[in-house]
């Protein structure tokens, strides 16, 4: 049995070995996927251009704009003139937000009177958009609270009032990097061994190679594990590729247990390989299996939470996500990867991951007959 | 003297509205070279899936080495050498991989063994050669050695010869008579009538039914209609005179001559001769009694299936 196992992964290998465009797939679509994913998937909103129309040129309008032009969320490309230019650019998308000073403004600072400005933000890139609004105004606040410093002539030291002090942990620098990349590996994982699976048994099928082999005195069983063996070893391979690159070109922080995070990947491998035999039972060929491959993989990319957070969801969307292995394949990764956490807080996931490839791999193995038909 | 090993009975499969194989009824003795002829589309290649156990039938049963096929299918399979019509070794691998492969899977290395398949199929300078890239003669000789690597008691080849030049289809056939000696008994199917000669028996089958199994002799004797043989010029004017006389059953020209099924009693190769010559620029030089050939037994039993049908 062991014997036929081998000359299955054995035969296996020299396939691989000997198909450039299949090593190709296994080794550099992973490491392509990392960067573009990796620079691409960034939700990091930084240097938003804007436009000032200063219509008051004080000192103090001055002292504004420095605020804005102070901090890393915005990068002042101009001023203009009219409010006409400033709808031109907007409109253009040169600018994606403007700052407006009415005249005036710098006197009534100087009297004490509340002072109006206006801020326009391009609201076509939600993103975008929430991240500059923000931004915005909490540069307007703080300076507004410099201005009634100033007025009081009060010591900053015993400014009255909230001083919060908020911390970010795990990631303090909020470099969405080390939030993506532990998501991506899941994907990359994901995706090679449901189609490598898929297709290493279907182009048999396809190449008519099934038959000879159907009528030998091989097992399914040891069929199939002969066959997926090498790519259980490959997925790791990439794994470990992604996860280096991540950790070294996109300095993503790798805080947990490496043995932890091999064991729980293991757990969600035995279902991705279940899909991967559940298209090969479908699939008659590699181009039907590559279909079906994107056709599951997709609502896994949108719904597991790799780009959208899960809570962001729609109730509904959020109760499917709970059928997408990848889903709890990510609270691992980034537990584990960002976090450095144990097993204990992800044993429900664990456990998730261990029942959904045992029902995926039985269902599996239950469709799979050694018949052509 | 001679046990069945293979008994087929009431067999059937449909492909949807299709009917594949229609109640179908044979056996095969120890020691046979078994030959199923017909032609594309006859049913030849379900009935050797199903034999090797690749598909399933639909209804009747089958019994191999008095075992229940569909029951004992695994405890069958190492008694058995099968050969797709297509090529189904792996391309990618060379001659020595794909047969180590095969040895392995039916866990019988035998290097010995080996060495001799290989010698038979004088492919052993090509060893270590991708089998894509062997000739398409070098391939099926491949495949065949690869069906009997494990040594099994039965051949089921499909249509081995199938588009192969002549020199490799007689290659093929000396290595199945080797195997034959070697007491291997062969279940073959082919298109081609020439090759019954060398089996010991003969079924011809037409759409999912076997019209005749017999030796390739009585078969022939079979026919109950006498042949004529006319070689006469021009051939295609005395082949469109000849073939609407009354008596002829049937006329086909086989190369530079006319055969003529003609009813018994009816016609005799001077009559033929007669006939011939009253076609206006028409050269006769020579009409004769013939011996049946297995076409025209086949194309005979054809056109009664299709009249009866």
């Amino acid at each position: 049995m062991l014997r036929r196992i081998g000359a299955v992964s054995y035969k296996e290998v020299l396939h691989i070995l000997r198909d450039p465009r299949t090593l190709a797939v296994m080794f550099l679509i992973p490491v392509v996927q990392l960067f573009l994913l990796g620079y691409a998937a960034t939700t990091d909103v930084k240097r938003v251009p804007m436009v000032i129309l200063d219509w008051d040129r004080t000192a103090q309008s001055q002292e504004l704009i420095d605020a804005y032009r102070a901090v890393d969320a915005f990068r002042i490309i101009g001023y203009v003139e009219r409010q006409e230019d400033l709808a031109r650019l907007l409109d253009a998308g040169t600018a994606q937000a403007a700052l407006l000073i009415p005249r005036g403004y710098g006197s009534d600072v100087i009297a004490g009177r509340r002072a109006v400005v206006g801020l326009v933000i391009d609201g076509s890139d939600p993103t975008v958009a929430n991240n500059a609004y923000a931004a915005a105004l909490s540069i307007a606040q703080h300076h507004s609270t410099e201005i009634l410093r100033q007025t009081l002539h009060l010591d900053p030291q015993q400014m009255p009032g909230l001083d919060p002090r908020p911390r970010v942990w795990y990631n303090p620098e909020l470099r969405s990097a080390n939030y993506m990349i532990p998501g991506l590996i899941g994907a990359i994982l994901q995706f090679l061994t449901m189609l490598l699976t898929a297709q290493a048994i279907v182009r048999e099928r396809e190449q008519g190679t099934m038959e000879q082999l159907i009528v030998t005195p091989i097992r399914p069983m040891e069929l199939v594990i002969g066959k997926v063996a090498p790519y259980v070893v490959i997925a790791f391979v990439d794994f470990g590729i992604v996860l280096a690159l991540g950790a070294i070109w996109f300095r993503m922080p790798i805080r947990g247990d490496m043995g932890l995070l091999f064991a729980l990947s293991s757990l969600f491998l035995i279902s991705s390989l279940g899909f991967g035999l559940l298209i090969s039972t479908v699939a008659s060929t590699q181009r039907e299996a590559m279909l079906l491959t994107y056709f599951l993989l997709l609502p896994a990319i949108f719904l597991s939470g790799l780009l959208y957070p899960i809570q962001a969801m729609p109730t509904v969307l959020q109760w499917v996500s709970y059928l997408i292995p990848l889903r709890y394949m990510l609270i691992i990764l980034r537990a584990i990867i960002v976090k450095g956490v144990g097993i204990e807080p992800l044993w429900d996931e664990a456990l998730a991951l261990t029942l959904f490839g045992f029902a995926v791999m039985g269902l599996a193995a239950r469709r799979f007959r050694k018949r052509l038909e | 003297m001679n046990r069945a090993i293979v008994r087929v009975e009431h067999l059937e499969k449909r492909f949807g509205p299709v009917r594949a194989l229609m109640d179908l009824s044979f056996m095969v003795d120890e020691g046979e070279i078994f030959g199923i002829i017909g032609p594309d589309g006859a049913g030849k290649t379900t009935l050797l899936r199903i034999l090797a156990g690749v598909i399933r039938p639909d209804a009747g049963s089958l019994r191999l080495f008095d075992r229940d096929l569909l029951r004992e299918l695994e405890r069958v399979r190492p008694l058995l050498g099968y050969m797709p019509q297509n090529f189904s070794l792996y391309g990618d691998l060379t001659v020595r991989e794909n047969l180590l492969f095969f040895s392995t899977m039916y866990g019988a290395s035998d290097p010995a063994w080996m060495e001799r398949l290989l010698h038979f199929a004088r492919l052993e300078r090509f060893l270590d050669r991708r089998a894509v890239q062997l000739s398409g003669g070098m391939q099926k000789k491949l495949a065949l050695i690869g069906a009997m690597i494990h040594r099994p008691r039965l051949l089921l080849l499909d249509e081995p010869t199938t588009g192969v030049d002549p020199v490799s289809r007689r290659e093929l056939w000396d290595l199945l008579s080797e195997f034959h000696l070697q007491g291997v008994t062969i279940l073959v199917t082919t298109p081609y009538l020439d090759e019954a000669e060398r089996c010991t028996r003969v079924a011809l089958m037409h759409r999912g039914r076997m019209l005749a199994i017999d030796a390739p002799d009585r078969l022939r004797a079979s026919l109950g209609h006498p042949v004529i043989e006319i070689i006469a010029q021009p051939i295609m004017g005395v082949h469109a005179a000849l073939r609407d006389h009354p008596g002829v059953l049937e006329a086909v020209i086989l190369g530079d001559r006319i055969r003529l099924v003609v009813r018994e009693g009816s016609l005799s190769p001077e009559d033929v001769e007669e006939a011939a010559r009253g076609i206006p620029g028409a050269i006769v030089q020579e009409a004769r009694w013939a011996a049946p050939r297995l076409e025209e037994v086949f194309a005979h039993l054809m056109h009664q299936e299709t009249a009866d049908g």
